[in-house]
């Protein structure tokens, strides 16, 4: 690339810092907007509470394991942080131990994902489907649209686990960042949604 | 990009091949003319909407040449059917709020040059960038397939009040389908927005050149950036809302569809949702919405106004904390566009104070821009002439909003033709004046020529009495209660006086769309044979003027600017003139009284 | 250039201003008691709006004329006092502006809502559906029928749904077409949406109000002047919406007696 060649190192530098910091700007202005709609829908559901035939539905208790997983893939991308070296570029090659419990927050991911399933599985052995009531209507919207951010999150975890492994290449430590904030913030937000449909659903 | 172990650079490669260069392009001056490009087809289409309409409200049975083409059903033998007139009326208002509002200014002009008037290569998510406007292009593609259905477009209008657009194909004709590729399409806009908004704001906070402080960035880029941040939290609501129409619509859940409805003879298998539900979500999005279209503009103005003047504006700092405070209030209004609607009364009462209020910062800016022309050295130019006329426009569209946003006067005027006029002078001229200001403006730098002034002066003069003959009458409509959105006129009082100003509106409609053909024309032909155009043909100060016309692939070639001072440095003796470049380290003395 | 456009502004401000100024689109009759304080407050509204419109347009055009084609050498001045006036004067303005029209149209407002209708006042049920509006009177009995949307039947003209075999109330319920009242008397407007969002608009009674689906809405009223004046849809329902419209008839208390009585003895 001759471009590389001709511009200067040490503003190659000055660009990689602010590259990290749009990072970070970027990931957080993400997750305020993934707030925000979260909370038209919460807004939506205390309005839809205030009408006659707003019932009651009894929440299937795998998602308190569903949780727990989600809540430990906290743990383990954390954990993997710390075995993920290098400075504002991660070198692939020596963080193998980091890679793999990447991939331990990976699992526990697509279990989470797997229990949510399960979990509309049970709801639908009770009779209790998308338009059956509005409590209903909320659970499903509610954990479903969440899910999908979720696989998001894991998509790009899969896609850093497998740069670490198949390849010897470096990739930006701000990505590893942005990935793990993100990570945190849907537990965050699955445990507000689960308090949540627990109290009002 | 190259595997290396050393860092490596933020900049994209330099693009090669057809594809890369113009078609996926990561390039945000790119990204800025295909969005512009979009617009541009979506607002003649709009406008071509409009001509349809006003030709059939003042001859009702007259048969258009070519509309039983567009669609069989809606215009058997040429002759529109109610129903049609209203999917017209639907995709004209969807067709011109998002993808001519919020395009142009915002999208199309703040991709193109914010990084650059901030001194950075590129955008800070390129590859999100190059998605958020294919995405667009996609929401457009699902709207636009709305036409070519077997039932046509919806007929609930640009709002898609509920239950009328939840209850699904027994609302009336297009609110099968159509209904269902309108949300789809909405849906899809919505998150190529806040991608786009992301990426300015992340871009605006981390990117800029050394000694471009804050304070120190155009009033464009402070719009653009504002703008955003208001964009960021409105389509972040608008998207759950769509999602939840949707799910009425077809998944059989009640959201916004109370219990007991009978349409078409049946009674809807739906209960317990709430229409004014979909209000509150809908405006708390739309409101906001209407300030993501003006704020731009307004920037732009400012911009090219200064320019203009050849002397600084008496506070770009007021200006700036005025748009804060107009993007702030713009979250607490959205209630005044349901004055009527059945909430609690005391809300309206309450929404009415800070939309009142919002009058303040507009009147602020409006004096500034009047008192910063005191004492100037304007230099008249197209893209002055339509900033100028900006002003006026915003003037008297603002003074209308006055009336609507007191509850007690909105109950004679609201569902008139007064709200009509309100808002097409607002949105529908004076954002769009500030577009073809922009075009004027920066045409030179984004193509390397000049466009056509004195075709550009016609077009302006044209289009400015052009747009008061249209416009001002509705107000008058309004004052005797004529009522919108109706696709005839057969109520009593309809008499021949008013139907002879719907005469002379659809007249000055179609004089003054026949106009834009001016601009389009000079905009094409002046791409390919305008006379070419210098770095700085207009002796400009920001950064944008500091690079050759068209700037290189990567802005600055590789360098990276410094900034010296206010980007506004006017009116001074420098070196070059009455200017001082942002970029250069000469100080020179203010020749202003 | 810039005079050319500057003598365009004056001439289209004046132009667009003079039908204004000559109240040649007036708003029809005031025929409610409640009117006259919307009527006063639009008119103190335009007054502020028209100054400041004519005003704005006007220095505009002036300062155009005056700075555009400078002699070479003509010095470049500031606004005396520059941007501080500027705020003081928008914010004084339009601060006291926005005090003085807040005060006098919450007392509009408050006048439709937050009174209570009197006690007497006669009840009168008005259902909006795609795309014509009937009205329901209660009667001799004074009661109401429930509503039944499972049994309307627009062919026998049960357009309320109403089932009179089964229920007393609604035996003696009076359905019409037209929204008959009395002269000067109170009326409270029950509004029940059949389908979708309608609007009930009656320019000179300056009434308008949202008909909404799941909602039990009023407004109350009293007509003083006897007439037939239109009601129309202003909440787009539908592609017969241009057409939805029905009749306030105004009669004298003797008339209105009369039609009721015969009324009655039609049902």
């Amino acid at each position: 690339m001759s471009s590389v060649s001709t511009v200067n190192p040490q503003s190659v530098l000055l660009q990689s810092s602010s590259a990290d910091r749009a990072s970070r700007s970027g990931i957080w202005l993400g997750l305020f907007t993934i707030t925000m709609s979260f909370a038209a829908f919460t807004s939506a559901l205390f309005v839809r509470e205030g009408t006659s035939d707003w019932g009651h539905i009894v929440l299937p208790s795998i998602l308190y394991f569903n949780t727990f997983l989600l809540l430990c893939g906290s743990v383990t991308i954390e954990i993997s942080r710390r075995y993920m070296s290098g400075g504002s570029y991660i070198d692939a090659s020596q963080s193998r131990k980091g890679a793999i419990w990447l991939l331990f927050t990976l699992v526990l991911g697509l279990g989470f994902c797997v229990g949510q399933y399960m979990a509309w599985q049970q709801l639908r052995a009770q009779g209790l489907y998308l338009a059956t009531n509005p409590n209903s209507s909320f659970f499903y919207v509610l954990t479903f649209i969440h899910v999908l951010h979720l696989l998001a999150g894991i998509a790009v975890l899969a896609y850093l686990t497998a740069r670490v492994v198949a390849t010897r290449s470096t990739f930006r430590r701000s990505l590893f960042d942005s990935t793990a904030i993100y990570w945190h913030f849907l537990g965050v937000l699955w445990v507000y949604l689960f308090v949540l449909c627990r109290m009002k659903l | 990009m190259q595997e290396t172990s050393a860092p490596q650079a933020h900049v994209h490669a330099p693009p090669e091949g057809f594809i890369r260069k113009y078609v996926f392009s990561l390039d945000h001056k790119v990204i800025g003319k295909q969005y512009y490009a979009l617009a541009l087809v979506a607002v003649f289409i709009g406008m071509g909407l409009s001509w349809l309409m006003r030709i059939h409200l003042v001859w009702p049975n007259s048969r258009i040449p070519g509309l039983e083409l567009l669609s069989k059903v809606g215009a058997p033998g040429g002759v529109m059917t109610p129903e049609y007139y209203l999917s017209l009326l639907t995709m004209h208002g969807t067709l011109m709020v998002f993808f001519v509002l919020t395009n142009a200014p915002f999208a199309a002009f703040g991709n193109y040059f914010l990084p650059i008037q901030i001194g950075a290569e590129d955008m800070a998510f390129p590859r999100f960038n190059m998605m958020s406007f294919w995405t667009t292009f996609l929401a457009f593609v699902v709207l636009i397939l709305a036409f070519f259905i077997p039932d046509g477009p919806p007929i609930a209008g640009w709002t898609s009040y509920a239950p009328l657009s939840a209850v699904g194909k027994d609302a009336g004709p297009g609110m099968q389908w159509g209904a269902s590729l309108w949300g789809l399409s909405i849906a899809i806009f919505c998150i190529a927005s806040l991608l786009g908004s992301l990426n300015f704001i992340a871009t605006t906070l981390d990117l800029r050149a050394k000694g471009m402080t804050l304070m120190r960035m155009p009033i464009s880029t402070w719009a653009w950036f504002i703008t955003s941040c208001i964009s960021l939290l409105a389509f972040a609501v608008l998207l759950p809302a769509c999602i939840l129409l949707i799910l009425d619509r077809h998944a059989g859940t009640s959201f916004f569809i109370p219990a007991g409805l009978v349409i078409s003879d049946r009674l809807q298998p739906h209960s317990g949702g709430s229409p004014l539900l979909w209000q509150h979500l809908f405006w708390f999005f739309g409101h906001p919405e209407v300030y993501i279209a003006i704020l731009p503009a307004m920037g732009i103005v400012s911009h090219i106004l200064i320019n203009s003047m050849r002397k600084p504006l008496l506070s770009a700092k007021v200006i700036i904390y005025s748009m804060m405070s107009i993007g702030f209030l713009s979250y607490m209004v959205w209630g005044h566009h349901m004055f009527v609607s059945g909430m609690n009364p005391m809300s309206s009462l309450a929404f009415s104070f800070p939309t009142l209020t919002i009058t303040i910062p507009a009147t602020v800016m409006t004096l500034i821009w009047l008192g910063s022309l005191y004492g100037a050295d304007i230099q008249i130019t197209s893209a002055s002439l339509f900033a100028l006329g900006f002003i006026s426009m915003f003037v008297s569209g603002g003074v209308s909003g006055f009336f609507l946003a007191q509850p007690s006067i909105d109950i004679y005027l609201h569902g008139t033709y007064f709200v009509v006029g309100h808002f097409h002078l607002v949105m529908g001229v004076a954002a769009l004046f500030g577009v073809f200001a922009g075009t004027y403006f920066w045409f030179p730098k984004m193509t390397g020529r000049m466009m056509n002034d004195g075709w550009g002066k016609i077009h302006f003069f044209i289009t400015f009495i052009g747009a008061y003959c249209v416009f001002m009458p509705f107000h008058y409509l309004g004052l005797v209660g004529n009522v919108r959105r109706y696709s005839s006129f057969v109520d009593d009082f309809m008499g021949p006086d008013l139907m002879n100003l719907h005469r002379f509106i659809t007249i000055s409609a179609l004089v003054t769309g026949a106009a834009q053909f001016i601009f389009l024309f000079n905009l094409i032909y002046s791409r390919f044979k305008g006379t070419p155009a210098s770095d700085n043909p207009w002796n400009g100060t920001t950064l944008e003027w500091s690079m050759p016309s068209p700037p290189p692939w990567d802005n600055f070639g590789g360098k990276h600017p410094i900034v010296y001072h206010d980007p506004y440095q006017y009116g001074v003796k420098g070196s070059k003139g009455d200017f001082v470049m942002q970029d250069s380290p000469e100080q020179a003395i203010s020749s202003v009284d | 250039m810039g005079k050319i456009f500057a003598v365009v502004l004056v001439i289209v401000a004046l132009v667009s201003a003079y039908p204004i100024i000559i109240n040649k689109y007036a708003m029809p009759e005031d025929i409610s008691t409640h009117g006259h304080m919307i009527d006063d407050q639009l008119h103190e509204t335009m007054w502020e709006a028209g100054l400041s419109f004519i005003g704005a347009q006007l220095v505009l055009a002036f300062f155009i004329w005056s700075f555009t084609n400078r002699k070479a050498g003509s010095p470049l001045k500031s606004f005396p006092g520059g941007a501080k006036v500027m705020v003081i004067a928008a914010v004084v303005l339009v601060g006291t502006e926005i005090l003085a029209l807040g005060v006098m149209g919450q007392k509009a407002w408050g006048s439709v809502y937050f009174t209570a209708p009197k006690a007497d006042a006669l009840q009168i049920q008005a259902q909006a559906g795609q795309f014509a509006y009937y009205f329901r009177y209660p009667g001799a009995d004074g009661k109401f029928g429930a509503l039944h949307p499972d049994k309307i039947d627009e062919g026998n003209q049960n357009y309320f749904g109403l089932d009179p075999a089964n229920e007393v109330e609604a035996r003696d319920d009076i359905v019409s077409a037209e929204l008959v009242v009395p002269l000067n008397r109170e009326v409270q407007l029950l509004m029940h949406a059949k389908d979708v969002g309608h609007s009930f608009y009656v320019r000179e009674l300056r009434i308008q109000q949202d008909f909404v689906p799941g909602l039990d809405l009023a407004v109350h009223f009293t007509a003083t002047k006897v007439g037939r004046y239109e009601i129309v849809c202003t909440q787009l329902c539908g592609l017969g919406h241009y057409n939805m419209k029905a009749y306030l008839n105004v009669m004298a208390q003797p008339e209105y007696d009369k039609w009721m009585k015969d009324q009655a003895a039609a049902q």
